[in-house]
């Protein structure tokens, strides 16, 4: 860990790293379907996590309906991509389907952010209901039965630019003016108002950035998985998704990344187990919030100076 | 001299507790004027109206700025912020997990917004704002002798740093009427008699008008051109410093207390 590098180049490299490891791992056939789609899984937990987080852990906005975002982002993105198969039509219906949900989001923000904490939740989770029921009795999105042979149009590539694209605007919006704003208002409402922050304006902000990206991962979901159903976007995927949250700590965008990944190998590797499964993953997490209430991270990132601090440290104890 | 605030039978009651009654007052630009009275008086309850936290259930509260006149009975909290009117809590509310410049950016940060796009891209118009903002909030914690705790955690700090640093985040805002709320609560005489000289200070400095709710008698004497002394909600004398003290009415409220000690 070089101080002379810019951290920034630091992460550009490890990210292009990632990208061409995995990318050469695909073609040479080190890495089947089946490991692919635990990393599809991932990378779009990590996208709703962050975006949630943005929500609940930085805002301090209590939200149990981010799987009703995911499902509109979903809908729009096979909706778009069955009648036209192109790429463009991807990309179009995967950015159309994150703008619906971003609008969608402000509609229900603005009346309901007034709500405080256990209001907006219960809010947030009917408007959730709202919009699974709907997409039950919708005829063009063929009701329960769902929509099946969406075209596969995710693939690594696309996979890996949203992922890193999606936490990296999130990751800057945080360290923006209106991100900051968000903090304050988690940190003190009254005083955040005191300095003339607009808490009512920066939390509806919050709230569409946050069905933003909730959208767009639910436009991955449906181009990768072929099939989806409303019963997929319900109140426990939205209770999936914040869990993440809450094990990563909220108010930590790495602290979801690193949890999105564990959950995800914890249940693969559950798989093994099937009668087991719930019972070991209830109680990994039961351990956790025991002994690490505050989530794995906290309100802290992991950075470029937290492995400054650990590893000249290590080197000086082993010399 | 010019009025800045006038406030005309101001009322506030929580259910039926009138926590303050048909209050007349009137701060005159550039003054610094005290607002005393025993615990429970309604004294805080001024500022919380004064701010917007709460509006009035009756009366009226002018806000003169310039030519403009602002009623801020019917304003949110922030907008009254932006009008020029900024203020400490009694009990302190600092952003308690964010470093101390952070609190201060995010004050200073509220005139110089820019768009969503520099936001999330980080654009050089990001950087400029961002430097200009982290520059101006460098400058204002020299002035309140905090540069060197800039990062350090709000809450780590010792308590007469963090009433030092919700002053200098209210400063950030650029307000032209600065209320505060027994801002040397906790400090001892020493602590004191520094803030008492920064707040004589800043308002020379920035000409601002202040009003201040203290019970330290010390620091209210001796700084305060007028005094306002509130008894239940009700406004029981005003006058200068020395006028207040031999006040029969005022004496008697404070006869439960200690004077000078709460
Ligand atoms: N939000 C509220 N709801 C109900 N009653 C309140 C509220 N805020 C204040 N009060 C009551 O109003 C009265 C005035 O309170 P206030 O805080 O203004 O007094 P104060 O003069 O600032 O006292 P202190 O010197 O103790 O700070 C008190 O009786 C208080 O209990
Ligand atoms: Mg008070």
């Amino acid at each position: 860990m070089n101080t002379r590098f810019p951290s920034w180049l630091i992460k550009v490299v490890a990210l292009l790293m990632t990208y061409l490891i995995v990318f050469a791992l695909i073609s040479a056939g080190a890495i089947d379907d089946y490991v692919l789609i635990t990393m599809v899984t991932i990378c779009i937990n990590i996208i709703l996590a962050t975006s949630l987080n943005l929500i609940t852990g930085f805002t301090g906005q209590f939200s149990l309906g981010h799987a009703g975002f995911m499902a509109i982002g979903a809908y729009t993105t096979a909706l778009i991509t069955m009648r036209f198969p192109s790429i463009w039509a991807f990309l179009g219906g995967v950015l159309l389907g994150a703008i619906i949900a971003a609008i969608v989001g402000f509609l229900i923000g603005l009346p309901t952010l007034r709500l405080r904490g256990d209001y907006l939740a219960i809010a947030t989770l009917g408007m959730a209901e709202i919009i699974r029921v709907l997409l039950l009795n919708f005829e063009f999105t063929n009701g329960a039965a769902g929509l099946s042979g969406i075209p596969r149009n995710v693939d690594w590539t696309w996979l890996f630019v949203f992922t890193a694209g999606s936490v990296l605007l999130i990751s800057n919006f945080l360290k923006s003016i209106p991100g900051r704003d968000l903090i304050a208002i988690r940190e003190d409402e009254i005083a955040a108002s005191s300095i003339g922050i607009n808490a009512v304006r920066a939390k509806t902000l919050a709230f569409v950035v946050g069905a933003f990206f909730g959208g767009l991962a639910g436009g991955l979901y449906s181009a990768y998985f072929y099939f989806i159903k409303p019963d997929l976007f319900g109140f426990l995927k939205s209770i999936d998704i914040l869990i993440i949250v809450v094990l990563g700590g909220l108010g930590s965008l790495s602290g979801s990344v690193i949890a999105a990944i564990l959950l995800a190998l914890i249940s693969t590797w559950l798989q093994d187990f099937p009668e087991m499964r719930m019972i070991i993953y209830g109680l990994i997490l039961v351990v956790i919030m025991v002994f690490r209430p505050q989530g794995l991270l906290g309100d802290r990132e992991l950075s470029m100076d937290t492995f400054k601090r650990i590893v000249p440290r290590r080197r000086k104890g082993t010399s | 001299m010019k009025e800045i605030l006038t406030l005309n039978q101001l009322s506030l009651s929580f259910g039926g507790l009138a926590a303050v009654s048909n209050l007349d007052l009137t701060l005159t630009e550039g003054e610094l004027v005290g607002l005393i009275g025993p615990n429970g008086a309604g004294k805080t309850t001024v500022f919380n109206l004064l701010t917007g936290v709460y509006p009035p259930s009756s009366g009226t509260i002018e806000f003169h700025r310039g030519e403009a006149v602002h009623k801020l009975g019917g304003m949110k909290p922030h907008a009254i912020c932006r009008a020029g009117v900024g203020r400490t809590f009694q009990n302190i509310r600092l952003f308690r997990t964010l470093s101390v410049l952070d609190n201060v950016m995010i004050a200073q940060a509220q005139r110089m917004r820019y768009g969503l796009v520099p936001s999330f891209l980080h654009t050089p118009k990001h950087k400029r704002t961002e430097q200009k903002i982290r520059e101006e909030s460098m400058e204002l914690l020299r002035i309140m002798d905090l540069a060197d705790k800039a990062g350090e955690l709000a809450q780590n700090m010792s308590y007469g740093e963090q009433r030092r640093l919700e002053i200098a985040r209210a400063m950030a805002t650029q307000p032209v009427l600065l209320l505060l709320d027994e801002p040397a609560a906790g400090m001892n005489p020493a602590e004191t008699a520094q803030l008492t000289e920064l707040i004589s200070w800043l308002r020379k400095e920035f000409t601002l008008t202040i009003l201040l709710i203290e019970h330290d008698m010390s620091l209210v004497m001796n700084i305060c051109e007028r005094i306002y002394v509130l008894d239940h909600g009700l406004l029981i004398a005003s006058g200068t410093a020395s006028k207040i003290q031999h006040n029969p009415a005022v004496i008697t409220a404070y006869l439960g207390e200690e004077v000078g000690d709460a």
